[in-house]
């Protein structure tokens, strides 16, 4: 390859751009990386990837199209991402929200997305007046589980009556199936709503029913000042134009980061005047503490769902017990199906 | 006015260059619509039809891949094709591919960490009868309580992907991935795996099954009773009765032979492409394979041949999208317009154009 080649980065994503929400984020962080780099790089992507067999032919492919670095998107590539890896031992992986990092050349990227759910929770604490928050998780993963007893606690912390009303769509993206649960909490009488979905339509049917909302991955700004009145965002530019730069270099080395609000990878989205002013200031106390590292959501004391001991008072969970959580915390009610 | 007249016979001019003239239009009309996105009509179309197959860049790649991607398609259809001859609509393929699959992958997971080579053939037999047993789930309320298959196998899909959620979540998930989604991973294991089998081909035990099937699937439907009853009881049901065909054992045979082949397309897919049970991991085989058996013409060789025609447009597609930035939409769209150019030609196969004057009153 001619010196003066673009590096080409490749990047597979699950769903589409246009889902204004998972994708997007990644689709806004690829732009990032043109935008800074100009010239010397390249980009393309594929989108709506299975995950699955089909992913390791994408992957496979960009590669032969002439990828230099691949960013795959979804815990569901690191199968795929690994497989591929072995056999380009000369490209840069990165892998989003995975473990597995079988060759010298695959890293793994996440974000502490339940430091986002922790001020979110404290903020739907404040709000509900029927005490009952309903959340629409994905599928009974860790990383949804955590975020649910994140966001529970610190609604808990502020409103010892709160209940949290869990629906499982079972389904990253599909606007019918997390309409039809928002409107199925909704009607069990919950005036807040979260998800851990990634389509805006929880934030359609919240705007009808005049309760409220937050925004998931991406700002979903166009439902503010309400339904949605803060959001979670992910910001992964900073980090793709990190790596693509050490790349680049030759001084990428093999990772397993896991950022939260203090490198700005998690962000939370303007909160609107729909919440009162104190709240906004608690929330935003909430979230510098976090950013400051003054403050770690999983403080003890906390039990488990069984009345077990978990964290002894002031102790903070450390970050094997958190990537792996399968249980829910104390209080929550419900059970994770399995 | 234009009148379409039934041929007494199927037109063979039309049912052998209509395929050829339903791609030309295709590459046509297609080729319109890349112009209006702004995108090289001539070099889309090469990349899509040629460059997997004859590209120096993609082809020592993909035309192993294009095995891979056919093989499950094949098989799935070969089995759906036989009951659509017969009047038997299972449309739930889908989910007796997931249940084949989730049967298999936990007989092999039953033994690990054992390397036992008769591993494997236990885990085709376990996912073959998982498909079974979920196809007799309509078969058998469709003899005994007379609900309508087509409800009842799709339906179950549903549960079929609630099952798997649950496996991969659940009773099946990695004890050594720190309760990630997903079961250990099968193909790079010794004993679970389902390797290829000449390096560099893609040709692994799904794909010799699926020819295997091509030929077994023309041999019964040409040359044994069983396909001759078959045919009558979609084209005659009240002859076939007349005719000594039992109606209920014609049902539970082909269902049976569909779900048995999903099943295996399953365990094949677990135990190699797709190396693990995961939440995700039916990608819509066997809704694609429905497709694949009517573009096949219910035809083991026209099978054969749709199968590997849809995993070129698949990974054709895939590198258009890629070297051209073509959208995943208009991929779709073109997809969908070889699918009508196909169909469409088909009447002409079956039908004669007639143009009639109307006749004054």
């Amino acid at each position: 390859m001619a010196q003066d080649d673009p590096f080409q980065i490749g990047f597979i994503y699950v769903g589409s751009p246009g889902d204004y929400g998972w994708t997007y984020e990644h689709d806004q962080a690829r732009l990032a990386v043109e935008e800074h780099f100009g010239d010397r790089v390249e980009t393309v992507f594929l989108e709506n990837v299975p995950e699955g067999a089909d992913a390791e032919r994408s992957i496979t492919q960009m590669i032969l199209g002439g990828a230099d670095m691949i960013f795959t998107t979804s815990f569901g590539f690191g199968e795929a991402t690994n497989a591929v890896a072995g056999q380009f031992p000369d490209v840069y992986f990165e892998h989003a929200t995975g473990y597995q990092r079988d060759f010298p050349n695959v890293s793994t990227y996440s974000a502490r997305f339940y430091e986002g759910r922790a001020v979110i929770g404290h903020i739907a604490g404040h709000m509900t007046e029927s005490n009952i928050v309903g959340y629409i998780g994905s599928y009974p993963i860790p990383e949804v589980i955590r975020g649910i007893n994140s966001a529970y606690l610190h609604a808990r912390e502020v409103n010892p009556d709160v209940e949290f009303r869990v629906v499982w769509a079972y389904t990253w993206f599909d606007p019918a199936v997390e309409a039809d649960a928002a409107q199925a909490l909704i009607d069990a009488g919950a005036d807040v709503i979260m998800q851990h979905t990634d389509s805006t339509a929880p934030q359609t049917v919240a705007q009808e029913a005049g309760i409220i909302s937050f925004g998931q991955a991406s700002d979903m700004i166009q439902f503010a000042p309400a339904p949605r009145v803060a959001s979670i965002i992910d910001n992964w530019a900073p980090y793709y134009i990190r790596r693509v730069g050490e790349a680049m270099d030759g001084t990428w080395t093999q990772g397993d980061v896991w950022e939260g609000i203090d490198t700005g990878m998690v962000v939370i989205g303007e909160m609107t005047d729909a919440i009162p002013e104190d709240v906004r200031a608690s929330a935003a106390a909430l979230r510098d503490a976090i950013a400051a590292g003054e403050y770690h959501p999983f403080t003890g004391p906390i039990n488990r769902q069984d009345g077990t001991a978990w964290l002894a008072e002031g102790e903070i969970a450390d970050d094997g017990t958190l990537a792996g959580m399968s249980f829910y915390v104390e209080g929550i009610t419900g059970d994770i199906p399995n | 006015m234009i009148v379409l007249e039934k041929r007494a016979e199927p037109s063979r001019a039309w049912g052998a260059g209509g395929p050829i003239l339903a791609v030309v239009l295709t590459m046509l009309a297609g080729g319109v619509m890349f112009a209006a996105l702004g995108i090289d009509p001539v070099e889309a179309i090469r990349i899509i039809f040629w460059d997997p197959l004859f590209s120096e860049r993609f082809a020592g790649y993909s035309r192993p891949q294009l095995l891979v991607k056919a093989g499950p398609l094949i098989l799935i259809a070969i089995g759906l094709s036989m009951g659509f001859r017969a009047g038997i609509w299972n449309i739930g393929a889908e989910g007796q591919y997931i249940v084949g699959a989730i049967c298999g992958a936990a007989f092999g997971l039953a033994f690990y960490p054992s390397e036992n080579p008769l591993i494997f053939p236990g885990m085709v037999i376990a996912g073959v009868a998982g498909g079974v047993a979920w196809a007799m789930i309509p078969a058998l309320l469709k003899v005994y309580a007379r609900t309508n298959e087509i409800l009842v196998s799709l339906l179950l899909v549903y549960v079929a992907e609630a099952m798997l959620a649950s496996a991969a979540t659940g009773w099946l998930r990695n004890p050594e991935g720190s309760g990630f989604p997903g079961s250990r991973n099968l193909a790079r294991h010794p004993g679970t795996d389902n390797p290829e089998l000449f390096a560099g081909t893609g040709m692994h035990w799904g794909v010799l099954a699926a020819f295997v099937a091509v030929i077994v699937a023309y041999v019964i439907m040409t040359r044994h009773l069983l396909g001759y009853q078959i045919r009558l009881a979609g084209q005659a049901p009240r002859a076939a009765r007349f005719g000594g065909v039992n109606p209920a054992r014609l049902v539970i045979l082909c269902m049976g032979i569909s779900g048995a082949l999903a099943g295996a397309a399953g365990v094949f897919e677990v135990s190699g492409p797709a190396a693990r049970i995961s939440i995700d991991f039916n990608v819509g085989y066997g809704f694609t394979a429905i497709i694949v058996a009517f573009l096949g013409r219910l035809n083991p060789i026209g099978i054969l041949l749709a199968g590997l025609l849809m995993a070129l447009t698949f990974i054709g597609g895939e590198l258009a999208q890629l070297m051209l930035g073509v959208p995943a939409p208009a991929i779709q769209a073109f997809q969908g317009m070889l699918l009508f150019f196909l169909l469409a030609l088909d009447v002409l196969a079956n039908y004669r154009v007639r143009i009639k004057r109307k006749v004054a009153a």
